[in-house]
């Protein structure tokens, strides 16, 4: 029978009522409800749990909380599973399955813990030292092998198919940690009407408390201030809620874990709350740390509190000759618990006396003063090996139980960038200070006695609720009668010199890696840090820190003060991506918009694209199997019939007021001065900087009413800027900017026959070119929608479009496609629709791409001669003026059947083709008008250079065509088709 | 989750705002046809730790240009103004 570990009859917070089956590496064991994996798996004598990240050395339990450095394991299985998952942290369910990591074929037998013979190469810096710098070529060959050694749990590669949630939540005073402190501090503030919420990560509040044994004065304490707090519907307890970071505005991150309930449908695994406060008191308490000696990473070496924690409140006694060695009073308590279970105990003291020493004898526990402890022996220990004065000894156990004193978790008050500061009396740090109605009590600020704790967390409640504004009384809260020893004046942290001793036990860093990173010179903790990876692991360092520090000091023989600590950041400890991600996956990372056409598009069985937000038609596949014959057969249709587009993503806003002429005059680079009601015009606007930023149609629908179309990606910037404009630099203007893009459908009909179309849809509307010349506007009725219909081309060919209030859009599509059919009218996509643009030699997003002038696309004419506009005085910089600036130009690709690529740099022929070329290709199409592959790009010199060969080099494909550069104009040069 | 207290509609989330660059600066007037005042307004910037004032806009709310005084070492926000009630 295996003596380490085994359930006691009695006692403990678990149901014995309930046993719970799991089961570990593929074997079947049974806990209790109220059991962590790890007490149930020490419950079942399993004392080695995993292997460690870099030599692959056995480990065991070490801990009972979020500090738990070896046992990690991975739990559930496809796309449940999770990596890396403290065993001390999963609560036991029925069903739970759990894995080792880092061992291959089997735990037990592991083929890298050959590594252990090899480890003096293993040392800190051993990658860098090996693979770096000269040799790194060898980092690429061997960098597969070593991830594959080096590491922890792996995870899952298939979607998450849990659902997490987020929530904000908002409270007077949010107090984070439910021990004694946080308990009496809940009450307090509670009692003066302030709204509480209380933070515990574990599943029951209590903190420490539920350490104690499950009867007797600290668990009558725990009961009547869990009643108390009960009673009070104004303080909110979230449980299995870690505070992982703490953010501006007094917000702290939360993640709550749901996962016991299983994954039901519906039911959220883990939720993300944002908690906003307006006070926080931090009452997180502290984590203890161990002895330092060699071979203390052995299964069967835990932390002292940690024994008394599984022995307490799971009922698991994890040894029964047992080692308590000590440098302080604290863990003497846990030699009486075990001396009450009936265990035998020795404490090693480092100390030469203890004020407990007398009363523990008389529990009937030895006490040996003056001791050292240097090794474990056995695996799982099975002696340790101690010096006293000059000699040394040994002494069998079956579990080794340490304490070096105590650590507080000053994570979360360190978070907005408050150093902590070093507090010689508990040997440890302690929060810098405190912002504003921040406040801090119990183990955290060193008050290690639990009345200390009561009493200070009781005033810091009161604190806060007066910060909150409330007055609140002082109320006695009573303190249990303990008979606790505390971890103060400590003396100097002994480190023996022979063995492998490890200070971190996650990321496997030894006392000799940090002797060693001292002596190649890296002298600041957070370069110790970095090259040796102490407290890089998921445990963040949470047991090792301190040591490393101090270890850090001897060396360099300076104090700790000096020394200082590493930055602490968020989180606190790992939270899953997923939760943080939350809702916001798949559809729902950004929204969709669909125009009013979408299910008419869907209907016609367009392929649809993604422009933008927008999901917009690629093409019709009914006028080809894929795209570039689709885009073809629809340009040709344009061309030489008439199409039909969906352009109702365009931005469109309303601009009306008696200032409204002015407003737009001042904002766009044309003169609007003479634009008639009932006319538009194409226009362009300039950021501040003289850089073209956007172009649309601006319509006249009235004296002091305008209408404009902004482009389809810019809309929303335009908007904003436009009330810039009107509310901080033109507040004088009476104006009013309404976006209006989603109140309007608009089709584009575009081709010779548009005009037929227009005629057989709506004969009642008078389209004749004397009515409606070119930019001209007409209104009328469609199904009892407002009609507009504005003759405007971007395609070069006769065009019109025509906009209907959003609800009847498909309806006009459908009554445009039957009035079209005589002459043929079809729908097309926006490949066709880009490509019609750039035989036409329009520029559009991808030549206005923040760095062209007006002159760089050709519409330098468009600039109002006198009269100021946004942008008008940097545009006239010589630096936007230089002609040698990159302009507009078309290119013809003179290789037959090369594939001309957007993005391609241009060289002159002979040219050394280095750096960034003269040009770049801005857009391609294939030309079926000169049954050619042509683009546009912005050249240096632009049209000067008209008629030169070019090379268009494309280097991540490593293709280089040779180019002609034309006019940008492909199509009808003379202009003539848009009258035709 | 910093708040920010819209004078239009009260205390929000600061994610329904849009940061718009630094409101110290005042923008030259429309006809001023100084190329060096102009050039100051759209590149010069102080970068100051410590309280900073600047424009933001409730793009998810009232669509209020804002001006904003903020503490940069802290995020602490020190008041809100309409733009337009600064002058």
């Amino acid at each position: 029978m295996q003596v380490s570990g085994s359930r006691l009859p009695s006692g403990g917070r678990i149901d014995r009522e309930k046993p719970i089956g799991f089961s570990f590496d593929g074997r079947s064991y049974s806990g209790y409800a109220g059991d962590t994996l790890a007490s149930a798996l020490l419950a079942n004598g399993v004392s080695l749990v995993g292997r460690s990240f870099k030599y692959h050395r056995p480990r065991g339990i070490f801990s009972a909380g979020i500090e738990e450095p070896n046992a990690l394991v991975t739990f559930g299985h496809d796309g449940r599973r999770d990596p890396n998952v403290p065993a001390t942290m999963v609560e036991l369910v029925e069903g739970l399955e759990a894995q080792s990591q880092n061992r291959w074929p089997s735990l037990g037998f592991d083929v890298l813990a050959v590594n252990q013979v090899f480890a003096p190469l293993l040392s800190a810096g051993f990658y860098y030292k090996t693979f770096m710098g000269p040799t790194r070529r060898a980092w690429l060959f061997y960098e597969h092998f070593i991830r594959r050694a080096a590491g922890l749990g792996k995870a899952s590669l298939q979607p998450d198919p849990d659902r997490y949630d987020t929530e904000y939540a908002f409270t007077d005073v949010a107090i984070i940690g439910s021990g004694p402190t946080g308990l009496a501090a809940a009450l307090s503030v509670a009692r003066s009407g302030a709204r509480v919420t209380l933070i515990e990560q574990d599943g029951a509040i209590g903190g420490q408390m539920l350490s104690q044994p499950s009867e007797g004065a600290a668990a009558d304490w725990l009961a009547a201030a869990g009643a108390d707090i009960a009673g009070f519907p104004q303080i909110t307890v979230r449980t299995r809620s870690t505070a992982f970071g703490l953010y501006d505005g007094n917000t702290i991150g939360i993640v709550e874990r749901r996962d016991h309930l299983g994954p039901e449908p519906g039911q959220t695994r883990q939720l993300l709350v944002l908690l906003k406060a307006q006070s926080i008191i931090f009452t997180t308490g502290a984590i203890e740390r161990p002895l330092l000696f060699a071979d203390n990473d052995r299964p069967g070496v835990m932390l002292a509190s940690a024994a008394s924690t599984y022995l307490n409140r799971f009922a698991v006694a994890c040894g029964r000759t047992i080692v308590v060695a000590t440098n302080n009073d604290s863990a003497y308590a846990t030699a009486r618990d075990f001396a009450a279970a009936g265990s035998k105990v020795t404490v090693l003291d480092a100390r030469p006396a203890s004020p407990l020493a007398d009363s523990a004898r008389k529990h009937g526990i030895t006490v040996l003063q003056d001791h050292q402890l240097l090794a474990a022996h056995g695996s799982p220990v099975s002696a340790v090996a101690f010096r006293s004065g000059s000699s040394e000894a040994r002494l069998s156990c079956d579990l080794l139980l340490t304490s070096a004193g105590w650590t507080p978790s000053v994570h979360l008050t360190s978070h907005l960038g408050i150093r902590p500061i070093y507090d010689a009396r508990i040997g440890g740090f302690v929060p810098g200070s405190f912002a504003a109605g921040h406040f801090g009590a119990g183990a955290l600020m060193g008050d290690y006695t639990t009345a200390e704790a009561i009493e200070r967390g009781a005033a810091a409640g009161l604190g806060a609720a007066c910060f909150c504004g409330r007055k609140a009384e002082p109320h006695a809260i009573p303190t249990p009668d303990l008979d606790e020893g505390i971890a103060r004046d400590l003396p100097a942290l002994a480190v023996p010199r022979r063995g492998k001793v490890f200070v971190d036990l996650q990321t496997d860093v030894t006392t000799s890696d940090i002797a060693l990173s001292d002596r190649e010179g890296f002298r600041s903790v957070e370069h110790l840090k970095r090259y040796t990876t102490l407290g890089m692991g998921t445990d963040q360092g949470k047991t090792s820190n301190v040591h490393a520090i101090a270890l850090m000091a001897l060396a360099r023989d300076q104090s700790i003060e000096q020394t200082g600590t590493t930055t602490f950041r968020p989180p606190y400890s790992p939270v899953a991506v997923g939760v943080l991600a939350g809702r916001s996956i798949h559809g729902h990372f950004k929204p969709i918009r669909r125009t009013p056409l979408h299910d008419w598009h869907l209907r016609r069985g367009a392929e649809m694209i993604e422009v933008g937000l927008w999901k917009r038609p690629l093409f019709y596949p009914e006028h080809g199997p894929d795209v570039g014959a689709a885009a073809i057969a629809e340009m040709k249709l344009v061309r030489s019939a008439v199409g039909l587009v969906d352009v109702s993503t365009l931005g469109k806003i309303e601009v009306a007021g008696p200032d409204a002429l002015t407003f737009l005059d001042r904002l766009y680079v044309n003169n609007l001065g003479k634009l008639q009601v009932g006319k538009g015009r194409y226009c362009v606007m300039l950021r501040d900087d003289g850089i073209v930023f956007d172009e649309g149609v601006v319509i006249r629908l009235a004296e002091e009413r305008f209408f404009l179309t902004t482009s389809t990606m810019k809309a929303a910037d335009v908007q904003s800027w436009m009330e810039f404009l009107a509310q901080t630099a033109w507040p004088d203007l009476r104006v009013h900017i309404t976006s209006v893009t989603d109140e309007w459908a608009m089709l584009a009909l575009a081709g010779p026959r548009s005009r037929d179309v227009l005629a057989a849809a709506f004969p009642d509307i008078a389209t004749d070119d004397e009515s409606l010349p070119k930019m001209a506007v007409v209104t009328g009725t469609f199904a009892g929608e407002v009609l507009r219909i504005q003759r405007v081309s971007y395609s070069g060919e006769r065009a019109y479009e025509i906009h209907v209030g959003s609800r009847r859009g498909a309806a006009l599509a459908d009554h445009l496609m039957a009035a079209g059919q005589p002459v043929g009218v079809e729908p097309y996509g926006v490949d066709a629709m880009g490509a019609l643009r750039i035989e036409k030699g329009f520029a559009a997003g991808s030549e206005i791409d923040g760095t062209t002038t007006l002159d760089d696309i050709g519409l330098g004419g468009l600039a109002k001669k006198s009269g100021g506009f946004a942008g008008a005085v940097l545009s006239r910089r010589p630096t936007l003026t230089n002609p040698d600036r990159r302009r507009l130009v078309g290119l013809q690709c003179l290789d037959a059947g090369r594939q001309l690529r957007t993005g391609s740099i241009l060289f002159s022929e002979g040219a050394p083709q280095r750096g960034h070329g003269i040009g770049h290709v801005t857009a391609v199409t294939f030309s079926p008008e000169t049954d050619k592959q042509i683009g546009l790009a912005l050249l240096s010199g632009g049209p000067e250079r008209i008629g030169e060969t070019m090379l268009a080099t494309f280097p991540v494909r490593n293709e280089m065509v040779r180019v002609r550069v034309v006019s940008p104009v492909f199509v009808d040069p003379d202009g003539a088709r848009i009258d035709a | 989750m910093l708040a920010i207290t819209c004078p239009n509609c009260g205390e929000r989330n600061s994610n329904e705002f849009r940061y718009g660059g630094d409101a110290s600066i005042v923008r030259p007037s429309h006809e001023d046809p100084s190329e060096e005042a102009w050039f100051r307004y759209v590149y010069i910037r102080d970068n100051p730790k410590g309280p900073h004032r600047e424009y933001w806009q409730h793009v998810g709310g009232c669509r209020g240009w804002l001006i904003i005084e903020r503490n940069t070492s802290n995020h602490v926000v020190l008041g809100v103004r309409r733009a337009g009630e600064c002058r």
